[in-house]
């Protein structure tokens, strides 16, 4: 199985260890993993922001460096969910349509075409998992608690897989923790008051990491996590999942 | 300049404010999910109040037009306006015939967004609104913050304040069963001794002719009944085709918009009583234009639950009056532009797009996909900031050029470990409450070209 792994733009800068993660994960599962040098980003920073008309060569850049592979798989939901909905390309809509169909977030790569009923990993700690919205309300690996329908919870199926992993449930347990992308700095106020309420239900259910399919918005409670000086940790679900 | 950026920042100043703010909203999104859970078809009920009320918007002219034939044969006086200016002026001409200065109205949106109270206290008519909520905000010169809940943003403290100010009431005391009782008095008075009463409308029936009005304190009907004149303002998507369509869409609002199975009054109007005059006021004011943008016509759809406002992360931490429109949150972010573009351009983007607008709304309008839309539509208009628009230009070109992203991500990190006072200012809206991540030495991309050659 052809897969071509793309790393967002801030995940590729900041957090390396989560792409080297998401990397041993798919190799470990059997998958020939390939990752184009010439990758950047998905396009959504301009596109939220009122540009989806600026992002038109990152659209092409995408599709030129994806093209080949039989699956994408990217360790964030949000961008994902970007490439799914809006990944267009005037001198090849045929091949961006196809990407579109063939781009899987990690955890739901995991369990809905690789399979995977057991994990090899110990990690004997009290984890939050923060369902992030695109992820959840946008490509559907978690039921939404607005919803009258089951729950299901993708993320949540493979972390119960790790040995020694306790899952606490949340106060609300699928509240956006205020990131948004530029919304972050745009309206600071109100993306900080959310993030803090966020992280405070997580510290309430005395958790010792914060984890989540999205490290967008692990990036934010942690900013708040490491302001209030706090112990907790965020870890992207690729890096538990690869505690072997 | 005055925003939802700006308004938003000073409503968070008070931080326990925000937290009983948002703990009072997140209850009323708590009760709607138990009631929503014991309707085993609720999704199914959704999707077909969304698809009924596309057959509306799908043939608003013909259904218009045979509810005014029913009505009219019902008796009633109907009237078209084709914006909120005519609205009101129907209205006070009504009022001017009748040489009535002193009126009652209960809770209409419709009134709100066509600023009618301010319209007529400036011709020196005296109005009083009859809903508690709304009469409370009336009394401190607001606005209602929110459509259903309209003083939620006051504590009890504070009523009772207003109330010893107005209303005579001891002062310090904020029971609210006191006050209650006060407001009743005071309002009891105004529906015995005024002639005309406004009333909104929740649906209007194209088969029947007739207007269903949802209340949980009865004061519509209170107004109403003890009227000569009653008069009820619509905006023109609140039609629905056949009274048969009411079981589906008063199953879903009550327990939408509080929790409740269904508002105390449910109560159908289809002729004026004897010896009184009615009137309908069937209003446009942009709809028309917003049925004509396909990406936004489900937007008329809305049947004014405020379930998004209650769910809305954003809402509950800002406060209805940090969305300056007489509809705020999701809903009022979409159906706002509409109205005005410049003036709202700043209300699409108060939103994460977090979607959990979409998956409460009991006729399944898909709020954050159209918040996303309007965006686009609001920059191609020239609506956005000249800096954020050349920001974003240095962006896209950044990012679209592999070798230049890889050397602006090294820098930038290199930069971040060894003068990190860069980003760590106050300059720096992330960094005003927030710690910036570690840079670390090596990308991922250069960890991968050293390691997997």
């Amino acid at each position: 199985m052809n897969v071509g792994l793309f790393i967002p733009c801030y995940v590729d800068q900041f957090y390396p260890g989560v792409a080297i993660a998401t990397l041993q994960l798919l190799e470990k599962y059997g998958c020939k993993v390939g990752y184009p040098a010439g990758q950047t980003c998905c396009g959504q920073p301009m596109a939220n922001s009122g540009y989806e008309h600026l992002a038109d060569s990152c659209n092409t850049l995408f599709v030129k460096n994806f093209a080949e592979f039989d699956y994408i798989v990217c360790p964030s939901g949000s961008c994902t969910l970007h490439i799914k909905e809006h990944l267009h390309d005037n001198a090849s809509p045929a091949e961006a349509k196809s990407i579109r169909s063939r781009i899987y977030e990690l955890s739901e790569f995991m369990t809905d075409i690789l399979k995977v009923e057991s994990i090899s990993s110990r990690f004997p700690y009290k984890v939050g998992l923060h369902q992030s919205c695109h992820g959840q309300r946008g490509l559907y690996i978690s039921q939404m608690s607005e919803l009258v329908a089951e729950p299901f919870s993708k993320p949540g199926k493979l972390l119960q897989m790790v040995e020694g992993l306790e899952l606490v449930s949340l106060g609300r347990s699928d509240e956006c923790c205020g990131f948004g992308g530029t919304f972050c700095v745009a309206e600071e106020a109100v993306s900080v008051k959310m993030g803090k309420d966020r992280v405070d239900d997580h510290l309430k259910n005395k958790v010792d990491v914060i984890t989540g399919a999205d490290m967008s918005c692990l990036m934010h409670m942690e900013g708040i996590l490491k302001r209030q000086k706090s112990n907790v940790r965020v870890m992207h679900i690729a890096e538990i999942l690869t505690q072997w | 300049m005055v925003n939802h950026v700006s308004l938003s920042e000073t409503f968070n100043k008070d931080e326990e404010r925000v937290n009983w703010h948002d703990e009072t909203l997140w209850w009323i999104r708590q009760k709607r999910d138990k009631a929503a859970w014991q309707i085993p078809e609720w999704e199914e009920l959704r999707e077909m109040a969304s698809q009924i009320k596309m057959n509306t918007l799908s043939n608003l002219h013909d259904y218009l037009l045979q509810f005014e034939k029913n009505a009219l044969a019902n008796g009633i006086v109907v009237h078209w306006a084709a914006d909120a200016d005519e609205h009101n002026k129907i209205v006070y001409d009504i009022l001017t015939k009748n040489k009535v200065e002193r009126i009652v109205k209960s809770k209409s949106m419709l009134t709100e967004e066509c600023h009618l109270n301010h319209f007529l206290a400036e011709k020196g008519i005296d109005v009083i609104d009859t809903d508690l909520g709304e009469r409370i905000v009336q009394l401190a010169d607001e606005a209602p913050s929110h459509i259903v809940l309209p003083c939620i943003h006051k504590k009890k403290e504070e009523i009772g304040e207003l109330f010893h100010r107005f209303l005579g009431t001891p002062e310090g005391n904020a029971d609210p069963q006191f006050l209650t009782a006060a407001a009743r008095i005071h309002l009891r008075e105004k529906f015995m001794t005024r002639r005309v009463a406004i009333t909104g409308v929740n649906f209007a029936i194209a088969e029947t002719g007739e207007f269903v009005i949802c209340t949980n304190e009865g004061n519509a009907d209170m107004g109403a009944h003890l009227s000569d004149i009653h008069i009820a303002c619509m905006g023109i998507e609140k039609l629905i085709p056949q009274r048969t369509h009411l079981s589906v869409f008063l199953r879903l609002l009550a327990r939408s918009a509080t929790g409740q199975p269904v508002t105390t009054y449910s109560s159908h109007f289809s002729k004026p009583l004897a010896g009184q005059e009615l009137h309908i006021v069937l209003v446009d004011n942009g709809r028309t234009r917003q049925l004509g943008r396909p990406d936004f016509r489900n937007s008329l759809k809305c049947i004014r639950c405020g379930a998004c406002m209650n769910t809305c992360p954003v809402y509950r931490r800002s406060g209805g009056h940090s969305y300056h429109n007489a509809i705020s949150g999701p809903i009022g972010a979409i159906l706002a532009p509409n109205l005005d573009m410049k003036e709202y351009a700043d209300l699409p983007f108060a939103s994460t797009l977090c979607g959990s607008c979409s998956n409460v709304c009991p006729v399944k309008i898909d709020i954050h996909q159209q918040l996303y839309k309007w965006r686009q539509v609001l920059t191609k208009e020239g609506h956005s900031p000249a800096a954020k628009t050349a920001a974003m230009k240095v962006m896209a070109g950044t990012l679209s050029r592999p070798g230049l992203y890889r050397f602006a991500g090294k820098a930038g990190r290199w930069f971040m470990r060894n003068i990190p006072w860069l980003t760590n200012n106050r300059l720096n809206p992330w960094y005003k409450q927030r710690e910036m991540p570690a840079p670390p030495k090596e990308s991922f991309g250069e960890w991968f070209k050293k390691m997997r050659k």
